[in-house]
């Protein structure tokens, strides 16, 4: 195997709000070249700030207390604003969670587009232009030049978030962060993003963490999937074996909540006590282990 | 991947939206105030050509002499004379000289420093913020007419020191709002998103955040124009604008006053041309807010 594109060692975060309760609880997981890597877990889990903390956009009253993030080798929490900024948009580009209001509402399509081709290829503004109807061609935009002249709010949630994927791979970046991008949409417009999604990330050999919190559509995208529980680790591997036959307790209870569409008529379980109680010994056990080393 | 069609699904956008322009044209509000304040505009570049009389030239054997159509009017005096035979038409038309001057140096300048010291506090926040708004909370505690008052008697009358005195007290409306304005579209995934493809966080102000604060900007400055044109004629009024051998709506109101019950027009004229120009300003306020946001508008 390869060298990671992205490899998470240790990460470990804090809130400072709640007097210092862990949010990330030693994440380590890699994404290899063209993979498509899932995060899962449920809200709270740490999927967000694992995401954000990539981006240079963590929230002031998280810290990240150890570990590092290496971007083919370079740890991005050690890089400096200016090394940072160059990186994104140009290595690192993320496509964003609502596409309702991840797009400026008083520019234009064309505008928002072409900022990144601009500032991050140096390209002029007939060329931005010229890019960026290729671009929304590529996402499969019937209509490139209206939608170019359009304001975000004449776009359908379908449409803007095609803008948004195809603003993400415009520059032709290494890794996308996809933070939870369909959860939006409905379910049959869900369906073609991620098909368009998948399409363009092979295309590209674009590598991709794609954090989600819903397993059905992790199943149909990810190659490889790592199941977070209150910023722990519970599982990792292929989304095949993951999802077939989870080894983990959580994972298990996890799946059990995910509506089938292949069988409607079961019900959703609730994820029963006895593995939440379990989860939490797990979790406190950890952070006993994790308080003794720290001391020693 | 093989039943994926790609034109299928894809939502129409409708027909191409009509320009800015063409969509303020078209609301009533914006036309016909706006066409007002076009017309004074006029009036005010062209007042040697177009006022019938001079402004200042006395005639008291014609001396409070009553508007066209009522008795005893003189032909050539449309709107009648004042107390010393001046023809009020023409100096209503000067008049419009100083008041949208003041409207719009006053108004101009107050929006730029109050918005651009909103925008730094709105979206730097922290200590800036807390200076920026300190600072402000302060400034509206003066009662806003004797301040003007007082700064006015310390820099001397003039068309300066009314300015002067607008922007001093005036700019913290703007800083107030934009400020507000500016920590809202702060929070924005958009302005999330644009730090994620690397922007510098001057290109992300100015780039991304002012476009969505600027419609009401111009609302507030076209109604920050309005107020101007009230102040000035406040401290005209009370004789501390230009001096008194400009015409100015204020002083023609101050004039008429004392004469009101042989000549009620001296004072009725001047006191209309106010009034429909701050109506017009407001107006137009209004209109535009509602024209140039994005998100209203279709």
């Amino acid at each position: 195997m390869t060298a990671p594109r992205l490899s998470i060692e240790a990460l470990t975060a804090i809130s400072l709000r709640d007097g210092g309760k862990p949010i990330l609880r030693k994440v380590s997981l890699a994404v290899g070249v063209a993979e498509v890597h899932g995060l899962v877990g449920e809200s709270g889990a740490g999927k967000s700030t694992i995401a954000k903390a990539m981006l240079g956009i963590i929230p002031s009253q998280v810290r990240v207390t150890g570990g590092r993030i290496a971007f083919e080798g370079r740890d991005l929490l050690a890089m400096s604003g200016r090394e940072l900024r160059e990186i994104l948009g140009r290595d690192i580009a993320l496509v964003p969670q609502d596409p309702s209001t991840a797009l400026n509402p008083a520019r234009r399509i064309d505008a928002q587009l072409t900022d990144g081709l601009r500032l991050k290829r140096g390209l002029s503004a007939a060329e931005a232009r010229r890019r960026a109807r290729a671009l929304l061609e590529e996402v499969q935009i019937r209509d490139p030049d209206r939608v170019l002249r359009s304001y975000p709010h004449q776009l359908s949630g379908g449409m803007r978030q095609r803008v948004l994927i195809a603003a993400a791979f415009g520059l032709e970046p290494k890794l996308v962060i996809a933070d939870e991008p369909t959860t939006a949409l409905d379910v049959t417009v869900q369906k073609q993003i991620l098909r368009l999604f998948r399409a363009l990330q092979e295309r590209h050999g674009t590598s991709v963490l794609f954090v989600s919190h819903d397993l059905g559509v992790v199943a149909q995208i990810c190659d490889r999937v790592t199941v977070l529980y209150m910023g722990k680790v519970m599982e990792q591997g292929a989304t095949v074996d993951v999802l077939r036959a989870p080894h983990h307790a959580y994972t298990k209870a996890l799946l059990a909540a995910s509506p089938r569409y292949d069988r409607p008529d079961s019900g959703l379980e609730p994820t029963p006590p006895e593995v939440i109680a379990a989860l939490q010994a797990e979790i406190a056990r950890f952070d006993v282990g994790a308080a003794e080393s720290g001391d020693g | 991947m093989e039943h994926w069609s790609p034109t299928a699904t894809i939502a129409d956008t409708g027909p191409r939206p009509p320009s800015v322009a063409v969509r303020l044209a078209r609301d009533p509000k914006v036309a016909v105030a706006g066409g007002f304040i076009v017309l004074l505009i006029v009036l005010a570049v062209a007042a040697p050509l177009i006022a019938p009389k001079d402004p200042l030239e006395q005639n008291l054997l014609l001396a409070t002499v009553p508007p066209a159509g009522f008795a005893q009017a003189e032909p050539g005096y449309l709107l009648g004379t004042d107390g010393l035979g001046r023809d009020v038409l023409s100096r209503v038309i000067f008049g419009t000289r100083v008041s949208l001057t003041v409207a719009f140096v006053a108004a101009g300048l107050a929006c730029l420093i109050g918005s651009l010291l909103g925008l730094l506090a709105g979206y730097l926040g922290g200590l800036v913020d807390t200076v920026i708004s300190r600072l402000v909370d302060i400034w509206m505690a003066f009662p806003p007419v004797l301040l003007s008052i007082l700064l006015v008697a310390v820099l001397g009358s003039g068309l300066h020191s009314v300015i002067a005195a607008i922007v001093v007290i005036d700019w913290t409306r703007f800083c107030r709002v934009v400020r507000t304005e500016t920590m809202g579209q702060a929070q924005m995934d958009y302005v999330v998103a644009a730090r994620t493809i690397g922007f510098t966080r001057p290109a992300i102000l100015f780039r991304e955040i002012l476009p969505n604060v600027l419609p009401v900007l111009i609302a507030l400055l076209t109604l920050e124009m309005g107020i101007a044109v009230v102040v000035e004629a406040i401290l005209s009024f009370v004789g501390l604008s230009v001096s008194s051998d400009t015409p100015t709506w204020g002083g023609m109101i101050a004039e008429g006053r004392q004469i009101v019950h042989e000549a009620w027009w001296v004072l009725a004229v001047p006191l209309a041309a106010l009034f429909a120009t701050v109506v017009a300003f407001n107006q137009l306020g209004d209109g535009l807010a509602r024209s140039l946001d994005p998100v209203l508008r279709r």
